[in-house]
């Protein structure tokens, strides 16, 4: 379905707030067919509005839809409202109201280690600072407004509450309350943000456009705006920490994956017969123990892998070639490195656009674009270093780069021209009648290491065990 | 066609580098006759050098271009310089600090993102640090220098106004708010928002006696801020010692004939000034300040330096001042063929008039000889030699060999 501007097109959230939507959705009768995270159905229409349709996207992703005017309207966390504003102050949204769910804070937390209980002590204590969050741009205005001198701000895909005390002093995250954070080992140190859902729009479309049917639907949701940067000192309350010692003492670190890549690394593990205690639980344990006494090993997200063995807060880690590349084209002068192809996972990399454009492959895009018929092509891309080098490799001119936070096929072909996105069967793509053009390359998990931990002998012969170890699960 | 230049970045066009030289060569002229060396900074500095309290403020930090360089995995981020003084100072620390005193100069672009687009982002200075020397007279030469500077460039009526960042960071301190609160206090100040000072000072009445003329009058001369002084007899130490310095900086300025206005709203932006500052304004717009900084090489991790600077904006001034037109060359030569002896025969008179000092211009299409005070033509291959005209004077003369060519043009 091409743009009409008659029609209202709403971007809905995935994740923690997928539920409560549906749910306030349902209530207030503007439910969407499929809207229930079950399926992988993005394009949703109204049951009720034939003018009325919807977009699934990862939270973070919504305020920028909105905001470049993709999408009238939005629901997400003020979290990434802010995030997006406070990099780009001029941004087109508008906070239309607050709803009565998804609450929760931005936190500051510290771990333990720090000795930090309040902001002042933030301020005049030491420098170098490790600061891990979801939210580089939350991060980059308070370090800024607490004049910290040196600090080193590492934005993750997620997981950031399991890099301190070993791998981060201090961390800026959501949460629902204080108590979550400190049983996570972290001190509280401030709430940055109160955080709702909150039905956003795009400015020029609500100066111009008749939204008053959804708008009337969602009203009686409306809830009073709370103050939204709270910035409240907590309670501080002191808890059993993490033991750091526990970590300095492991020779080698190994950083796992979570997420879809959990499964199949346990298996794999298994098989290599490397035992990694609670690896294979439903819960998330982000520290694991394993029958080697010497390897410290933690869960993190794949995608940031490469750069915490880069910065030597893991010696060795499992992740995907994809990711490993991604970070070395945006590094090239990285220590990371490939040690080992552990086979399994294998997806590729490829271009894909809509099955609508008659085009067959990038030299017929470029001729596109060149013809001044497909004029600033859009990209979407979680790999949006892979992409930006393929695009420049291939002299596509003056495309604009979208990152995205996963599901990328649903930004094809309203919101984005071209897609490079992972892909292990093509089926996904096919659904969302998208047709391959290129493979960029191929993909599969591997053990990566720092090539400066080879340098020393002790970590050398631990590495090299590891590696050996893993070796038998390949066979 | 649409523009291609990036938003709130600027052209020069001919005849703006033309003012932009006027500018560069009046202030570079200036500053090596005072013993003032010239250096270059890079464009990319460490964002670290610019986030340490008492160097630029919150808001400034939230408007600079910073990024990850190809190497930034560890999380340093560089930034396009966003201010001169700083680098500066990093080079000093960096190449210098072993010579003590030194007195420095630069004419170096800076960029800061300007939401609209419709401002410059990217922002020429022409700047001068004196790092090292004795307070007083360091203060009273930088000023002076800018002023003469000024004053070549033919702007005699521009405003110098004083304000003291001492003094500020002292009243600021008389308030006894939390670090957190005075922190934000300071951020709102040097963003031009004083209504900071005021909100909060109502808690405190008896500030009222110096804070009201400090904040509304503008003084003319140091009998002003004895004025203050009388009526700050219950300040801490610090807004007294503060206050003494400007006093006796006020009292030199005014030894020296120079006019000021007492300003001490005339403070912006910038967190590293310790000491006097300064600014210079015209018909409401600023063309340039400076101040004292006693405190950045040791924020910098450098040894505690004395030092003071200046630096004039060129953009404004490029508005103000009238500049002949860019130099043209006084000769034309007019190429009618453009076989490879015809071109090479232009190119060698054009050679030999430039040898002589000759600006030359070769034009081997339709341009009409009338910009220029000399034409020359090269004759036809059967009458070997050049017809040289007069365009002033309409007359035209035949010369057989370059060397005539230049007699006739020097008359």
């Amino acid at each position: 379905m091409r743009y009409q501007s008659s029609y209202v097109r709403i971007a809905l959230p995935k994740g923690r707030l997928l539920s409560a939507t549906a749910d306030l959705l349902d209530q207030v009768g503007l439910d969407f067919e499929d809207y229930d995270g079950k399926t992988r159905q993005y394009n949703l229409q109204s049951v009720r509005f034939p003018r009325v349709s919807a977009r699934v996207f990862q939270e973070k992703d919504i305020a920028v839809q909105v905001a470049v005017g993709n999408y009238d309207l939005g629901i997400c966390g003020l979290d990434w409202i802010e995030e997006l504003r406070t990099r780009y102050p001029a941004s087109a949204v508008v906070e239309v109201s607050r709803l009565d769910y998804g609450e929760g804070y931005i936190y500051l937390a510290a771990s333990q280690e720090t000795g930090l209980y309040d902001m002042d002590g933030l301020s005049s204590g030491r420098d170098n600072w490790r600061i891990v969050t979801e939210y580089p741009n939350l991060a980059h205005t308070l370090t800024s407004n607490l004049r910290l001198k040196s600090f080193k701000i590492f934005p993750v895909w997620g997981a950031a509450e399991a890099y301190p005390p070993e791998n981060a002093d201090l961390v800026i995250l959501w949460a629902r309350n204080e108590n979550e954070m400190r049983a996570q080992g972290l001190v509280p140190i401030m709430r940055l943000l109160s955080v709702d859902a909150f039905l956003i729009a795009n400015r020029e479309r609500l100066e111009n456009k008749d939204l008053s049917e959804v708008l009337g639907c969602l009203s009686p949701a409306f809830v009073a705006k709370a103050q939204t940067l709270v910035q409240e000192k907590v309670e501080i309350t002191r808890k059993p920490a993490i033991s750091l010692s526990h970590w300095k003492e492991r020779e080698l670190r190994l950083a796992l994956p979570d997420g879809h890549q959990k499964v199949p690394t346990a298996e794999f593990l298994q098989r290599a017969g490397l035992n990694v205690h609670g690896y294979c639980g439903r819960t998330v344990s982000r520290r694991l123990s394993s029958d080697l006494e010497w390897l410290g090993v933690k869960v993190i997200r794949p995608q940031d892998m490469p750069l915490q063995v880069a910065n030597g807060n893991f010696d060795v880690a499992v992740t995907g070639r994809d990711w490993l590349l991604e970070h070395l084209y945006r590094f090239p002068s990285s220590p990371v490195m490939e040690l080992l192809d552990l086979g399994f996972g294998a997806v590729r990399i490829v271009a894909a656009l809509s099955r609508e454009m008659a085009v067959d492959d990038i030299d017929g895009f470029r001729s596109l674009v060149q013809s001044g018929k497909l004029a600033s092509p859009r990209v979407a891309s979680e790999y949006t270093n892979i992409a930006d080098r393929y695009l420049r490799d291939n002299h596509i001119s003056s495309y604009r780069l979208i990152p995205t936070w996963g599901a990328s096929e649903a930004f094809l072909p309203e919101d984005a021209d071209l897609l490079i996105d992972n892909t292990q069967t093509g089926r996904t793509l096919a659904q969302h009648d998208l047709r391959i053009i290129d493979v960029l390359l191929k993909s599969t998990a591997c053990l990566i290491g720092n090539k400066e931990s080879l340098d020393s002998p002790g970590t050398k012969e631990k590495i090299e065990r590891v590696v050996e170890a893993l070796g038998r699960g390949l066979s | 066609m649409k523009n291609q230049r990036c938003k709130g970045m600027r052209d020069l066009l001919p005849r703006d580098m033309a003012g932009f030289r006027h500018v560069e060569d009046t202030f570079r002229a200036c500053c090596l006759k005072c013993g003032y060396q010239e250096v270059r900074t890079p464009t990319l500095e460490y964002l670290h050098l610019f986030t340490a309290v008492g160097t630029l403020t919150p808001s400034m930090l939230s408007k600079v271009y910073s990024f990850l360089d190809w190497d930034g995995w560890s999380g340093e981020r560089v930034v396009l310089r966003p201010d001169n003084t700083i680098p500066v100072a990093r080079l000093y620390i960096d190449n210098m600090s072993e010579y003590k005193r030194a007195r420095l100069f630069y004419v170096s672009n800076s960029f800061i993102f300007e939401e609209t687009g419709k401002k410059d982002r990217e922002r020429w200075q022409c700047g001068a640090e004196s790092i090292g020397g004795t307070k007083l007279p360091a203060d009273a030469e930088i000023i002076s220098l800018a002023r003469e500077v000024l004053h070549r460039l033919g702007l005699d009526t521009v405003t110098l106004q004083l304000s003291h960042a001492g003094l500020v960071k002292a009243l600021i301190k008389e308030l006894k708010l939390r670090p957190s609160e005075e922190a934000k206090v300071t951020s709102r100040i040097l963003e031009g928002d004083w209504q900071a000072l005021t909100e909060v000072k109502s808690a405190r009445n008896e500030l009222d006696r110096f804070l009201g003329p400090l904040l509304n009058l503008k003084g003319k001369s140091g009998g002003f801020l004895q004025n203050v002084k009388a009526l700050s007899r219950e300040a801490s130490s610090s807004f007294k010692s503060s206050l003494d310095d400007f006093i006796e900086t006020t009292t030199l300025l005014d030894g020296l004939k120079c006019s000021y206005e007492i300003d001490i709203t005339a403070i912006r932006t910038f967190e590293y000034y310790t000491g006097i500052c300064f600014r210079f304004m015209l018909n409401g717009e600023k063309l340039g300040g400076g101040g004292r900084y006693d405190n950045l090489m040791s924020l910098m991790s450098g040894n505690d330096t004395t030092a003071c600077g200046f630096a004039l904006y060129v953009d404004p001034l490029l508005k103000l001042l009238r500049w002949e037109n860019e130099a043209k060359p006084g000769i034309l030569i007019r190429g009618k063929q453009t076989t490879p002896e015809a071109v090479e025969a232009c190119f060698g008179l054009a050679q030999a008039l430039r040898n002589a000092e000759q600006t030359v211009l070769v034009d081997f299409g339709e341009r009409e000889p009338c910009d220029y005070r000399w034409a020359i033509s090269i004759s036809q291959e059967d009458l070997p030699g050049f017809t040289v005209t007069d365009c002033r004077e309409k007359r035209e003369w035949n010369a057989a060999s370059p060397g005539e060519v230049l007699s006739i043009v020097r008359g």
